[in-house]
């Protein structure tokens, strides 16, 4: 077993070796930039949890505050994921459960359990840029945009950052024109995206405030989103970070909308 | 008293709510410093001491009929209530305790009413059981209901109440086994649960002995099953999720939910009672074309009356569901259902009718629209639920709207109309009782 351990270590580190060779050296194609800051932002590890909490500020100043727990467990790596998300504020969202199975090929499948009702409900969500929650997240932002939805062009390459810039292939669906994503060269976290209306005006930008390293991984702690046009801006916090914690798929079934597993009880 | 309590509580929420939105207008997201409120307090020492959990409301509702009804009283809701909601997480299993205390001063008595009162856990690691008084709800339909059996209270959902009062509590035992084939839910009721219908007291109906509309002038009583084993229901349910499409067979025995037989066998005590029912079902739900799809089935197998023959209590029937719901833009929702009520053996229906009793059709058809749209941050809530049959030619609106002031307070308004060209269908016979009301909550 030992050596088992110490052999997967060793490739480990010569893969960790060959790749930031690579981000010294020669600059990695658009495509792999993206996937790569892909699976850094959405694919830590094989699975995790947070403790997460969301405050909205509207554009007259006046918040609302979310706090929920959050599991995540990675089906395919860059693919299928499932989620999990108990709501523990405010008052009148506790203790229901938002159940996401996120899929490449077909729409997701969306879940709301209402425990005053029992009521397992379907959702009818295939609009991603639709606000999570009342904040000025929308989904795509929490659980990822598919990649091939956009052109990607690599614009610019300073010290720090890869500047990508996306247009989507289908204008139609998204509200923006166009987005630009600074990634970080060593870790490959996207770090902040600007987006600019069909106008071509910069309206949104989200962006990491701080982050941290949690069993080799880089995470976010504190993101915010802020409109830039109408004014007001949401940030969320993340505490208590674990992953690769040996989740359960069960978790994500309807069973446990109804009984919420341990791992989201306090 | 009575007016006391009402009164302090629509003080209470009125000064709160003027407090949340004087305090709106200047940032107060250091909420930390203000003064906990005496429910903060007790809510923070008995998580303290005893690890309790401690949730619930404060609300007042008002609500008058939209025209005058000779059999009912104007208010169609006057109350106010705290909930209290005590859980505790003992981590083998979890405690929960959720009882209602208020006034309704059109009933004009106390509401103390236990909610729910239960616990859950799991004895393996494939099973879950949940014990005592708890809320039950399984089936696809929006709204309608074919295999879910489980009580509702239809007076509380047709005067205003929050949607979480259509559904009461039944004292049950509920085993979940879980396995790879299939998933399995058996509900065991020893003594049966009915559903709260409209028996006049509150709300004015057609009453199929009088040959008229009644109300308080004749409130109906009904032969309550209260005995334990032969007034036993159960209830089961076979499910699979199979590549996101939820499948399920479903199967009851019991009673009718609402009383939907007569007992005249003495004419000086006529008394509605609850005739045997067996139900058989099935459904799927899943998505397709960018939506939510569902399709519901079931046989109501009435089985004191088989033949059909028996004029006193409902025929058998075969209902059926299939619904629709997507999104339609932004923050707006829309949802379609066809539903249908066929009732069997129509012949002898026919041939068994009193004399003069107007008869039902034998396909009662009925369409439903549900159009939801959220604004303003998602902190109001615009929706419009509507039934609409086209055999009955009867209508049932229901619009509200709800603002959420703040994390702890919301305001709602809303209506229930109802409409029909004749007064003994289902929804026709409520045409007295369209109502508007509004509602404010305070959650700690």
């Amino acid at each position: 077993m030992r050596k088992i351990i110490i052999a997967g270590g060793f490739i480990f580190a010569v893969l960790l070796l060959s790749t930031s060779l690579k981000a010294a050296g020669a600059v990695p194609a658009v495509e792999e930039i993206i996937e790569r800051a892909n699976l850094s932002a959405y694919y830590a590890a094989d699975d995790g949890r947070a403790d997460v909490k969301m405050i909205i500020t509207d554009a007259q100043g006046r918040t609302r505050e979310r706090g929920f727990v959050i599991l995540r467990l990675d089906v395919e790596d860059g693919g299928a994921q499932k989620f999990y998300i108990y709501f523990q504020k405010s008052a009148d969202v506790r203790k229901m459960v938002f159940m996401v199975h996120k899929h490449m090929e077909r729409d997701d499948d969306r879940w709301l359990y209402l425990p005053a009702l029992d009521l397992v409900r379907r959702i009818a969500g295939a609009d991603k840029r639709t606000s999570f929650v009342g904040s000025h997240f929308v989904y795509e932002d929490i659980s990822g945009r598919g990649l091939y939805e956009d052109t990607h062009e690599l614009t610019q390459i300073n010290d720090e950052y890869f500047v990508v810039k996306s247009i989507p292939k289908e204008p139609d669906n998204a509200e923006f024109s166009s987005f630009t994503t600074w990634i970080d060269r060593k870790t490959f976290m996207p770090m902040r995206a600007e987006y600019l209306d069909k106008k071509g005006n910069k309206y949104r930008v989200v962006e990491v405030l701080s982050k941290d390293v949690v069993d080799g991984f880089s995470v976010v702690t504190k993101s915010r989103v802020q409109d830039i046009v109408n004014g007001g801006e949401t940030t969320l916090e993340f505490t208590d970070i674990r992953l690769n914690i040996g989740l359960n798929e069960k978790i994500f079934t309807e069973r446990f909308l109804r009984r919420p597993p341990r791992e989201v009880r306090k | 008293m009575k007016y006391i309590i009402v009164l302090f509580t629509s003080f209470f929420l009125s000064v709160h709510a003027v407090g949340s939105m004087a305090q709106g207008s200047v940032n107060f997201s250091d909420s930390d410093d203000s003064k906990a409120s005496p429910l903060e307090d007790l809510q923070a020492s008995l998580y303290d001491r005893y690890e309790l959990d401690l949730y619930g409301f404060i609300e007042v509702r008002g609500g008058w009929r939209l025209q005058d009804d000779a059999h009912s009283r104007d208010a169609s809701i006057a109350e106010a209530r705290l909930q209290l909601d005590l859980n505790k997480d003992a981590g083998w299993g979890v405690f929960k305790l959720k009882t209602d205390l208020g006034y309704d001063l059109v009933m004009e008595e106390m509401i103390a009413e236990l909610r729910e009162a239960n616990l859950i856990f799991s004895p393996y690691d494939f099973l879950d059981m949940k014990i005592g008084r708890q809320v039950l709800t399984w089936g696809t339909g929006d709204l309608l209901f074919i295999n879910d059996l489980f009580p509702k209270d239809w007076q509380s959902f047709f005067i205003g109440r929050d949607d979480e009062y259509l559904k009461t509590g039944s004292d049950a035992v509920k085993a979940s086994m879980f396995f790879d084939l299939v998933n399995v839910d058996f509900v065991y009721v020893p003594v049966f649960n009915n559903s709260t219908y409209i028996s006049g007291e509150r709300l004015s109906y057609w009453n199929g002995i009088l040959g008229r509309t009644a109300g308080r002038d004749d409130i109906m009583s009904d032969r309550e099953r209260n005995s334990f084993g032969s007034d036993s229901e159960y209830a089961i349910r076979l499910s699979k999720n199979l590549k996101g499409n939820e499948l399920a067979m479903y199967g009851y025995h019991g009673f009718w939910k609402t009383p939907e037989g007569v007992d005249m066998t003495d004419s000086a005590d006529i008394r509605l009672v609850y005739p045997e029912l067996s139900v058989y079902g099935a459904s799927v739900r899943g998505m397709i074309l960018a939506g939510v799809g569902n399709i519901e089935l079931g046989y109501y197998d009435s089985r004191s009356d088989r033949s059909g023959d028996n004029s006193a209590i409902r025929n058998s029937e075969v209902r059926f569901l299939i619904g629709y719901e997507r999104e339609l833009g932004r923050d707006f929702t829309g949802g379609f259902q066809y539903y249908l009520e066929w009732k069997q053996d129509y012949d002898q229906y026919l041939q068994n009718l009193a004399v003069g009793a107007p008869a039902a059709d034998e396909y009662r058809h009925l369409l439903t629209l549900r159009l939801t749209r959220l604004l303003m941050n998602q902190n109001l809530i615009l929706s419009m639920f509507s039934y609409y049959s086209p055999s009955d030619h009867d209508v049932y609106l229901r619009a509200n709207g709800r603002y959420k002031l703040s994390d702890s307070l919301s305001a709602e308004i809303g209506v229930n109309i109802f409409s029909g060209s004749d007064d003994h269908t289902f929804f026709g016979q409520f045409e007295g009782n369209s109502n508007a009301y509004f509602g404010l909550r305070s959650s700690f």
